[in-house]
């Protein structure tokens, strides 16, 4: 059984129907790919499976359970993280309570541990640990936003386009973090407009096109797929 | 032409005329004559004429430090503050002479010759107007136009009424006779006088800037507490009389005025106070931050010792009308620690706080009042109701804070806006008149009693507000470093991706009203116990914004900073009374001078001064 199953979601922003019909699955160990243009619904897909916003038809399940209409904060403790898009970390807040805020959640004493772990993880946030988080650059950023949704200890992570705004150097080791986290056992969904290195690294991929999934398949089909290399991998 | 285009003459210019412009405006709106009956020093100079030395003084040593930057040297300095201190004069001599029986015909011809100037400069802008452009020369025209009409109704004005003083009343014999120091008779002599001394003083102030560091911070100092202590002569003279006999206080002080040799005595000694601080201040503090940490640590405790002794000892230190003061200062210290969980840790910006203030005063009220409105004629004792008072208030912020949680930003503070409106017009409404008495309020509220004694002097209030700041204090400090607080501070970062955290945000919000309005109405309850009557007009929006001002004035966020924007503020204008009518243009400029030059408050969280510094856009209520 899927980890994730979300099943025709059609969401809206007021009266724009965002999403219409969204369907998509993610088995426990996956990296799934989900790419598309800007204003394809990548996002809101995430918006909604994190529980920021309600579907209005459709459903979400995960584990087994019903989770389309439970709200996002008990849906962190249940195992699901979100890395929002623009890296969303609090500025004012240090590096190290960013990564106190990400584990929030949780009330077992193992939280200390896993700070070492985020540290491990990312070396440059331990050096700028007592650094306010705006202060840190674009790519430390996304670490911190990545590190604070381990915090969690999510069985499924979402991220929404961790190579935005970030230098092509950083991008290569963005996505490698991100597969040393899938072979630690997290489930990942990942949102990308860099479609080509998202798809480097996926198990499989859903392409959405305004609202609604217009191709699914393996990532390795995907990279093939002519539609795919003309549309999202500028490749004639 | 050169040499007036230069970038040195145009800061002279603009600064002279600024300050020229200063005295000219305090004196049209009677700010000089009214000072004058102040004295500062006894028989030597008054708060009028020192408004007069200090716009020119301040202005020629501000003016020295810029064209010091532009490069210029010592001649130039010097001469830049003399030409300040003319220029200082040159508005008030020129509407002196249009005051003046002998050259009223001046402002006459004035406003006769107004309208050609303009037009002949829009001549002189077209003959050279090769390389301006027709809007350019569109708009001098209508300028000129402009200035015609209105020059020619002042004109039509003064030949109806013949004289200057029925359009501007405040140039009258008083400040004629302040601005020719004395001199109204020999009008020559006065603005001669008035000139010199100007100038004088722009010199002065160029002086003082070129001094090397040492005695120029120890003369600053020096002039700064003997001008302070003298202008606010009578909160000086209130505060020694708890101290010092009679006799003293007569050599120090003829009613409220320094006397001569008091003042330069205080001169003296700060001045000596000030060149020691310059010369080993450094040292001491060098000395200080180089110590171990368990001296420190000692330090610290003796520190603390001292100043709570000294918390202790105040309203006997400061006597009855200061301490009256103090209680209402710390009144709005409680508010300020309230007020600053919803907006400075969670981001809410409630503008109507003054809910849980009229909440805890009416509480209080009703519950403990001896007169008809009392529902158990003293029954309750005031440490009953404090509790209920609290818990009622946390009640009322929290029925408040349901509504208006899923709204952000500048919407919540309209909608809070509109809730503190509706508390204060239910107060005065008919509708609960039967209950909290409508205009006329509730009368007759009992002083609280300590130990059998009736608590009923501001400097025995004094105590129960200090202990209720300090236990504020505490739970506030306490709440800063807390998973709690950690939250709200996620929340006024950013709410969705708090919630992404797990944090229940609603929750967290009504929490965060809930607690903020706990010290509203123990503040309100103190309050009502402290007048002893509530009446509907103390809960106005002022309050509400009030308590906002005294938090971004001290430093949002920032305990310390909280309580000394409540001296600030709240102490302050209690402080200028002295100055009548014009405290609120003095406090207003306060307020806005503070804006300008320390947007972070005074005692800045460092979250703040950290925004400041970097130029990024304090985002201090949670906008979008």
């Amino acid at each position: 059984m899927a980890l994730l199953e979300v099943k025709d979601i059609h969401t809206y922003y007021g009266n724009i129907h965002a999403l219409k019909g969204v369907s998509l699955e993610v088995d426990s160990g996956e990296i799934i790919a989900l790419i598309g243009a800007n204003g394809a619904g990548k996002t809101t897909t995430l918006r909604t499976i994190s529980g920021l916003m309600e579907p209005r038809a459709g459903s979400v399940s995960y584990d087994g359970e019903d989770i389309s209409n439970t709200r996002a904060d008990l849906l962190v403790s249940k195992g699901i993280s979100l890395a929002p898009e623009g890296r969303g970390v609090f500025a004012k807040l240090t590096v190290e309570e960013n990564l106190d805020m990400g584990a929030y959640s949780r009330r077992d004493g193992a939280i200390k541990d896993d700070l070492k772990n985020a540290y491990s993880l990312f070396p440059r946030l331990e050096e700028r640990k007592k650094q306010f988080a705006g202060t840190l650059s674009g790519g430390e950023q996304q670490m911190l936003a990545i590190a604070r949704a381990l915090m969690s200890k999510p069985r499924l992570l979402l991220l929404d386009e961790p190579s935005m705004g970030l230098a092509p150097v950083l991008v290569d080791g963005v996505f490698e973090t991100v597969q040393r986290i899938a072979s630690e056992g997290v489930t990942i969904l990942l949102v990308e407009q860099n479609a080509h290195m998202a798809l480097q690294i996926a198990d499989r991929g859903y392409v959405l096109q305004s609202g609604e999934v217009a191709i699914s398949d393996t990532a390795a089909n995907l990279q093939q797929n002519e539609t795919v290399q003309k549309t999202y991998l500028g490749i004639d | 032409m050169n040499l007036l285009r230069s970038q040195t003459s145009k800061s002279i210019l603009v600064l002279g005329a600024l300050s020229g412009a200063f005295i000219l405006f305090t004196g049209a709106v009677g700010m000089i004559a009214a000072f004058h009956e102040r004295e500062v020093v006894d028989r030597f100079i008054s708060l009028g004429q020192l408004l007069l030395l200090i716009a020119p003084f301040v202005t020629g040593y501000y003016a020295a430090g810029k064209l010091r930057a532009l490069g210029e040297d010592a001649p130039v300095l010097l001469g830049g503050g003399m030409a300040i201190g003319l220029m200082t004069a040159i508005p008030s001599v020129i509407l002196l002479l249009f005051n003046s029986d002998e050259f009223r015909f001046l402002l006459d011809l004035t406003l006769r010759l107004i309208p050609f100037v303009a037009a002949s400069i829009v001549a002189w802008r077209m003959y050279r107007a090769g390389n301006e452009t027709q809007a350019v020369i569109g708009i001098w025209l209508l300028v000129a136009v402009l200035v015609g009409i209105v020059s020619f109704s002042f004109a039509l004005i003064f030949e109806i009424k013949g004289d200057l003083r029925s359009v501007l009343v405040n140039i009258n014999r008083d400040w004629v006779e302040v601005v020719t120091f004395d001199n109204r008779k020999d009008l020559a002599r006065g603005i001669g006088t008035f000139a010199l001394i100007s100038v004088a003083a722009g010199f002065a102030g160029s002086i003082l800037f070129l001094m090397p560091a040492v005695p120029r911070r120890a003369l600053i100092y020096g002039l700064g507490v003997t001008v302070l202590i003298g202008a606010f002569g009578e909160t000086a003279r209130l505060i020694l009389q708890e101290n010092v006999d009679r006799d003293t206080l007569r050599e120090i002080f003829r009613r409220d005025t320094l006397r001569q040799n008091a003042a330069l005595a205080l001169f003296i000694i700060s001045t000596v106070a000030g060149c020691l601080w310059a010369m080993f201040g450094r040292q001491a503090r060098e000395s200080f931050s180089n110590i171990n940490v368990s001296q420190r640590r000692s330090l610290n405790i003796i520190g603390l010792a001292v100043f709570v002794v000294f918390m202790l000892a105040l309203p006997w230190l400061i006597g009855r009308t200061l301490s009256d003061v103090a209680v209402t200062i710390g009144i709005f210290v409680l508010m300020g620690l309230g007020l600053n969980i919803a907006i400075g840790l969670a981001g809410l910006l409630d503008l109507g706080y003054l809910t849980n203030y009229a909440v805890g005063a009416y509480i209080l009220a009703v519950l403990t009042s001896i007169g008809p409105l009392g529902l158990f004629k003293g029954t309750f004792s005031f440490w009953m109701v404090i509790p209920l008072a609290l818990l009622a208030a946390m009640f009322a912020g929290f029925l408040f804070a349901v509504p208006v949680l899923r709204m952000r930003g500048d919407y919540l503070a309209i909608a809070t806006l509109g809730f503190g409106e509706i508390i204060g017009k239910l107060a005065i409404s008919d509708w609960l008149k039967p209950i909290i008495g409508g205009a006329q309020g509730v009368q007759a509220i009992p002083k609280p009693i300590f130990l059998g004694a009736e608590l009923k002097n501001p400097e025995q209030l004094y105590y129960i507000v200090l202990v209720a700041s300090l236990v504020c204090l505490f739970v506030s400090i306490r709440l800063n470093n807390s998973r709690t607080g950690r939250q709200w501070m996620a929340i006024r970062e950013d709410e969705d991706v708090a919630t992404a955290m797990g944090i229940d945000t609603a929750r967290a919000k009504l929490l965060a009203f809930t607690l903020s309005a706990a010290t509203g109405g123990v503040a309100g309850a103190i309050f009502a116990a402290k007048v002893g009557t509530v009446f509907p007009n103390s809960f106005t929006v002022f309050v509400s914004i009030n308590v906002l001002s005294l938090i971004i004035v001290g430093g949002i966020a920032s305990n310390p900073g909280i309580v000394v924007g409540a001296i600030v503020l709240i102490g302050m204008p209690e402080l200028l009374r002295e100055f009548s009518d014009f405290r609120f243009l003095l406090y207003g400029a306060l307020l806005i001078l503070m804006m300008i030059k320390r947007p972070q408050g005074l005692i800045p969280s460092k979250i703040v001064t950290h925004e400041v510094r970097t130029g990024v856009k304090p985002k201090l209520v949670g906008a979008e």
